[in-house]
């Protein structure tokens, strides 16, 4: 598994590559949960037929900035859950921010019909109580 | 199956629904002046997914049709007609395999004996925008027709990769409308769920509020869709909003399991899970039925 690593905004980011199915993220604690909060910023590259990460931990009552690329189709990133979407645009670089505020399991999703295995982009947003 | 008879409590035992929403729901044409008059049926196939090839779900692709149209055919009371509302094609990348399937889906509904409807899902048209559908079948993606009194309405929320239907769309419905009359019975046709049915399984049509709203002040409309591969029935408000099973491939029920699931095939049910969907229409403005059809 590759791995590239950068600080943004205080969070450890890590852009996985081949084959990841999760990362974590190690944040200093912030006044989290309000809305002018520095926000949790969590890189989700969309492509055919894959999300990387497919899985992303936040803490409930954090804010969070999903920064969104995807190369090849203006995928959809939706967390029906919590009313959360954006497409991503290729090309550019995409940001929808909001604050994770119940834990629990929610599906996100590629929601624009982008080829043969569309069905498959999906990931898991979890939200941890602490 | 017997298909004189469609009473509503057939309709309650096979379909094993209580407290039926749907009961007096599909709209008579008894208030209507104008066009032919009299009972009628119509029959819906959906989610056929030609070129599907997943032998563990449905080891049986060409049958599974075949069958289908031959129960149709087999009907003691022909309907009017038969009307295919999207997914007519397992999607593919490449555009010629597209149009080869739509041929071939299209030469085998050739063989049905009633006048028959098309419009497209998005495992057609959102590839391409409806392109090779359009070519193949050489009509409009949303259009509407007029049958004993009924005003059908074709909505299509497919052919833009995003699930909508759009701005234009949306004024077109409403320039359309403004002509009817408040008694008019309209009956939808579409192929996504227009309300959010399960978002988190890509079940809604994102602006389909829009068109709910449009249709709220007439007292008689009927939605019939497919694309979710069960069946399913839902309000809002007095709009009927109803899933027919597919013909392909069964999907797990709404929100059932964590994702979206293709039930597998079962050897001792074979077909279980598939089927189409009757619909009887009556001038009396008595009642009107539907039918949940097995295939097997
Ligand atoms: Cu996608």
């Amino acid at each position: 598994m590759l791995l590239k690593r950068r600080q943004l905004a205080g969070a450890l980011l890590c852009t996985a590559a081949g084959g990841a199915t999760a990362f974590y993220v190690h944040a200093p604690a912030v006044a989290a949960g309000t809305a002018d909060a520095p926000a949790r910023r969590l890189s989700v590259q969309a492509r055919k037929f894959d999300f990387a990460p497919k899985e992303i931990r936040v803490t409930k009552g954090e804010r969070v900035t999903i920064v969104l690329t995807s190369p090849d189709f203006v995928h959809g990133f939706s967390v029906p859950d919590f009313n959360v979407r954006a497409d991503g645009i290729p090309g550019k670089t995409i940001e929808v921010t909001f604050i994770a505020d119940k834990a629990g399991k929610f599906i996100f999703l590629c929601d624009n019909f982008c080829g043969e295995d569309h069905d498959k982009m999906t990931g898991w947003l979890i939200v941890t109580e602490t | 199956m017997d298909d004189k008879n469609y009473s509503r409590r057939d309709f309650m035992a096979m379909a094993g629904v209580g407290g039926l929403v749907f009961a007096s729901g599909l709209p008579g044409c008894a208030s209507t002046g104008a066009g032919g008059q009299g009972d009628f049926s119509f029959v819906q196939l959906t989610d056929i997914h030609w070129g599907y090839g997943n032998p563990k779900v449905n080891p049986d692709t060409r049958g599974t049709l075949t069958k289908a149209l031959a129960a149709v055919n087999a009907m003691e009371q022909k309907p009017d007609f038969v009307v295919f509302t999207g997914d007519l094609t397992q999607t593919t990348d490449d555009p010629k395999v597209r149009r080869q399937r739509l041929r071939e889906f299209q030469d085998m509904s050739r063989s049905l004996n009633v006048p028959v409807r098309y419009f497209a899902g998005e495992h057609d048209a959102s590839l391409d925008r409806g392109e090779a559908y359009l070519e193949v079948f050489g009509a409009q993606l949303n259009y509407t027709f007029e049958h004993k009194g009924i005003l059908f309405i074709v909505l299509d929320n497919v052919s833009d990769p995003a699930p909508i239907l759009g701005a234009k769309q949306i004024a077109w419905l409403k320039d359309d409308l403004t002509k009817q009359r408040a008694d008019q019975p309209i009956v939808v046709l579409t192929h996504r769920p227009l309300f959010s049915m399960y978002p988190q399984w890509d079940w809604a049509t994102r602006d389909g509020q829009q068109a709910i709203d449009l249709l709220m002040p007439f007292k008689n409309v009927t939605v019939f869709y497919g694309h979710v591969h069960h069946e399913h029935h839902h309000n809002t408000g007095h709009i009927q909003h109803h899933a027919s099973k597919a013909v392909m491939f069964p999907l797990s029920p709404v929100g059932s399991m964590a994702n979206k699931t293709q039930l597998p095939w079962e050897a001792a049910q074979p077909y279980k899970g598939l089927g189409w969907r009757s619909v009887r229409a009556t001038s009396s403005g008595g009642s009107q039925h539907m039918r949940e059809h097995d295939i097997g």
